[in-house]
């Protein structure tokens, strides 16, 4: 291993601002697209379950 | 023993077995995600010529790598989706589109994290970068012709010509590093003259990709299950006896 220190780590040689932005950003993509499709499916589902319930003949694809 | 894989091709069939698989491929990503990030920054030597700013590469590379992956595989879905006028196939088109768009911005923005300590820019309006923007710009181009159709069948078929026709640009991305004089470096792993990397820096790298793989059909099914969801009129998803009693006595 290659670091003395947390600090050292951190600064990443330098180009701490570069590397910790890619990481933390292609995290936060991850993170945000699971979270999208959770709010989704439950909508989805919520939305799809009204249909069949409600009775309504509504446009059905 | 054999399989009837056939059967999985109607939505509601692969509806259920895709529940069963997303959870696996998901810890299996997060498993190798975190031995690849341990590897990347704790067992990875020092690059001796970009020092630490090299690390970009345990994003970058799986990012771009699953870009274009992910856009082959989508055409390759639409393909089948044209032949067999198959839903499924459309509906996985439709699911890998906005994941595959991620990952190309992804790949843009660590590009330009990569690109101002190692060459002082951004942005240059090479070859490599030029193609893998344009990349972005089929994905949106495949998601907005998708929604500005209201015929849900039109959609399909409209959006997965545009998706096959785009797929040229995939291999003039991955050989424009070879075929122009470009100032992104050339491919540090090649199946030719193999790998010119440490080899803790490639495991890790291919460690990251096979993670970023997993990730990607795990998030990829469970779009396609919403997608199932909201367009096929049977409640395949639900799990409570009692609405699917009730929604047989309506019907």
């Amino acid at each position: 291993m290659q670091w003395g220190s947390v600090s050292e780590f951190f600064a990443m040689g330098g180009y701490g601002l570069y590397v910790w932005t890619s990481f933390v950003v292609t995290t936060l993509c991850m993170v945000w697209e699971v979270l999208a499709l959770w709010r989704r499916r439950t909508a989805a589902r919520a939305e799809h379950r009204a249909m069949l319930l409600g009775g309504s003949n509504e446009t059905e694809a | 023993m054999s399989v009837n894989w056939s059967r999985y091709s109607a939505p509601m069939a692969f509806y259920p077995l895709a529940g069963r698989l997303i959870p696996w491929f998901a810890c299996v990503a997060v498993v190798l995600m975190g031995v690849g990030l341990y590897m990347g920054f704790f067992v990875a030597p020092t690059d001796f010529q970009q020092g630490e700013a090299y690390r970009i590469i345990f994003v970058h590379v799986p990012a771009a790598w699953m870009s274009m992956f992910l856009y082959v595989v989508m055409a390759v879905w639409a393909g089948i989706g044209l032949g067999l006028n198959a839903r499924l196939s459309f509906m996985m088109a439709q699911a890998i589109a906005p994941t595959g768009a991620m990952f190309t911005f992804l790949a843009l923005l660590t590009g330009a994290m990569w690109g101002k300590p190692t060459w002082g820019a951004w942005w240059v309006w090479d070859a490599r970068l030029t193609s893998e923007l344009i990349l972005l710009f089929q994905y949106a181009g495949v998601m907005l012709l998708r929604t500005s159709i209201d015929d849900m069948r039109r959609a399909d078929r409209s959006s997965a010509v545009f998706a096959l026709v785009g797929v040229v640009n995939v291999p003039i991305i991955y050989f424009s590093v070879q075929w122009w004089n470009t100032l992104h470096q050339g491919a540090s792993v090649s199946m030719s003259t193999g790998s010119k990397m440490a080899a803790t820096m490639l495991t890790a790298m291919l460690l990251m990709t096979l993670a970023f793989w997993l990730y990607s059909v795990a998030v990829v099914l469970s779009r396609v299950r919403c997608i199932i969801v909201e367009r096929e009129s049977l409640p395949v998803w639900e799990e409570e006896p009692a609405v699917i009693q009730k929604v047989a006595e309506v019907r």
